[in-house]
């Protein structure tokens, strides 16, 4: 960990990484509470490989393969949203459909897209390490907006992950939000392929967020755990794969993945001795 | 805001004995199978109305309809002078099943504090006034001390009194109820209705119910829905209109004291 610490002080792309961590770390705090409540995680699954699709086609015309992943993540997210909203039946069928074309559109471009074909593995996998400087200028903004559409439209969010009916009938206009908490999905997909890549992605949506859902029994305290937790298990993570040089993103993934099983077990235990000093307190 | 800011637009309260809810010829259908047939119904400014009928007989629907939830293929509705999904901010509507999942991390506060939505422009966050009606609320419906609980941990009794205080939060003109002592036990049944008489005097009330015999001690009007309205009466019920409402295999069981029971003879 000392190490770590010195490379860090030294080593500007360890800097980057850790920045990098964390600002992922806050949107999948804001987004994955919502993912976990919502249980759109199968959804967010289709949304996060359409986007390589995006990032192949991007990468084969010249363009900024983030700005591919970002078009084609929320170009998933709309189309799933509309099918959910009008056409009920057929939904889980077409994520899977959007899963499977859009691996196979990005497979194809990149293996047309000459010399990128090595990169295929960071694109599934993620690495931190390779996030270029000015990528962190774009997760901010990205951040930043997530934040300011959280502060103008929590009420309406919250009503429309609770209560669909409910919301409905209080005016709010349900589809357009639910199209809006998917793009926002989408977005947050985008800023975490970056981090730990589109295999691992759903792990750091939900996990971090379904720990802080053991404890807590409000979403704005859920966002606020999700967060944090999400920047320990990064961090951490990039410090312990830096001494003996292992891939980041699966050892972040592995941290966060074992601090949910521990969790879901402790929360279970203290959820049995609450029901079992209730049934004494009633008894006596 | 400054105090001398203006409460936020309002439907003026109906004058007493208005109609506030129209239908007029309505019919509606799932597909082919027909759930409605030229219903006429009017209820007026300050009345207490129980919708009663079998299962299956339209009595959701109708609610549906007049929530503005469903369009009528035939027919018009108005309330409060408007189209219902115009109107419906002025309705205060509790389900009969809780529609969201038990386990969402929420507080009993916050789920009635959904309720002012529509008030406003609903952007940013709630306000103090918001958080003052949601204790008035709560405290109408005698469930302030389950303020902090979470939604999951109420029982039958206590989450219907919740969602009661989510629905008069928005401050109504209309309280519309399904079945609101379905899931509840039966002691309790009539502090709900004890309830609902006392918000009679400010609020016009449609309270569905299966049972019949119980509810017309309360109400002012029976209607008796089973795919077209059956009756629209003041009178009491009695076993010729429990047979035309439901057929002959009903059977009315009274036992003393106790509330009319009605059990299908199987």
């Amino acid at each position: 960990m000392h190490d770590f610490l010195q490379a860090l002080g030294q080593h500007s792309f360890l800097q980057t990484a850790l920045m990098a961590g964390l600002l992922a770390s806050l949107g999948c705090g804001i987004i994955g509470t919502f993912v976990v409540v919502k249980r759109i995680a199968f959804m967010a699954g289709g949304i996060a490989h359409s986007v390589l699709g995006g990032m192949g086609a991007a990468l084969y015309f010249g363009l900024d393969p983030v700005l591919g992943a970002l078009l084609a993540a929320v170009f998933a997210a709309v189309l799933i949203g509309l099918v959910r909203l009008y056409w009920n039946a057929q939904e889980d069928t077409l994520i899977g459909a959007i899963w499977a074309i859009g691996m196979s559109i990005g497979i194809l471009f990149i293996s047309k897209t000459p010399g990128y074909s090595t990169d295929l593995m960071s694109f599934l996998f993620g690495n931190i390490l390779l996030v270029p400087h000015r990528e962190l200028w774009f997760m901010a903004a990205l951040d930043l907006v997530l934040v300011l559409i959280l502060a103008l439209f929590y009420r309406q969010l919250l009503a429309v992950t609770f209560d669909e009916e409910f919301a409905r009938l209080r005016g709010v206009p349900v589809g357009a939000f639910y199209l809006l908490l998917l793009c926002l999905v989408a977005v947050t997909v985008v800023l975490l392929i970056q981090v730990v890549g589109l295999i691992l992605v759903i792990a750091l949506l939900t996990l971090p967020a379904a720990i802080a859902g053991h404890y807590v029994h409000s979403l704005g305290s859920m966002m606020v755990i999700a967060t944090l937790l999400g920047g320990l298990f990064t961090s951490t993570g990039l410090a312990l794969s830096f001494g003996p040089d292992l891939p980041a993103g699966p050892t972040m993934i592995l941290l966060a993945g074992g601090a949910y099983v521990v969790s879901a077990l402790i929360s279970r235990v203290l959820q049995r001795r609450r029901a079992a000093y209730k049934a004494l307190k009633s008894a006596s | 805001m400054g105090s001398t800011t203006m409460a936020p637009s309002r439907h003026p309260r109906p004058a007493r004995g208005a109609p506030v809810i129209g239908l007029d010829g309505v019919s509606f259908s799932y597909g082919e199978a027909p759930v409605l047939e030229r219903v006429d119904l009017e209820i007026l400014a300050g009345e207490f109305v129980g919708l009663v009928g079998p299962n299956a007989g339209g009595k959701s629907t109708l609610l549906k309809l007049v929530l503005g939830l469903l369009e009528p293929q035939q027919g018009r509705i108005h309330v409060l002078g408007r189209a219902p999904h115009h109107a419906v901010r002025w309705i205060g509507y509790v389900p009969q099943f809780p529609t969201f999942p038990r386990d969402f991390p929420i507080s009993v506060a916050q789920v009635v504090l959904m309720g002012r939505l529509g008030r406003g422009t609903g952007i940013g966050w709630h306000r103090a006034s918001d958080r003052a009606a949601t204790r008035t609320a709560l405290a109408e419906v005698e469930a302030l001390d389950l303020a902090e609980r979470r939604i999951g941990t109420l029982s039958g009794g206590q989450l219907q009194r919740v969602l009661l205080a989510r629905a008069l939060v928005s401050e109504p003109h209309i309280l519309i109820l399904d079945e609101p002592t379905a899931n509840i036990d039966q002691r309790r049944e009539s502090d709900i209705f004890d309830l609902l008489a006392r918000l009679n005097e400010r609020l016009t009330i449609l309270v569905v119910s299966h049972d019949i015999a119980f509810i017309s001690g309360y109400v002012d009007r029976v209607a008796c829905l089973n795919r077209t309205l059956m009756c629209h009466s003041t009178a009491s019920v009695d076993a010729d209109f429990i047979h035309q409402l439901y057929g002959p295999n009903i059977r009315q069981v009274a036992h003393g004291g106790e509330p009319l029971e009605l059990r299908h003879e199987h």
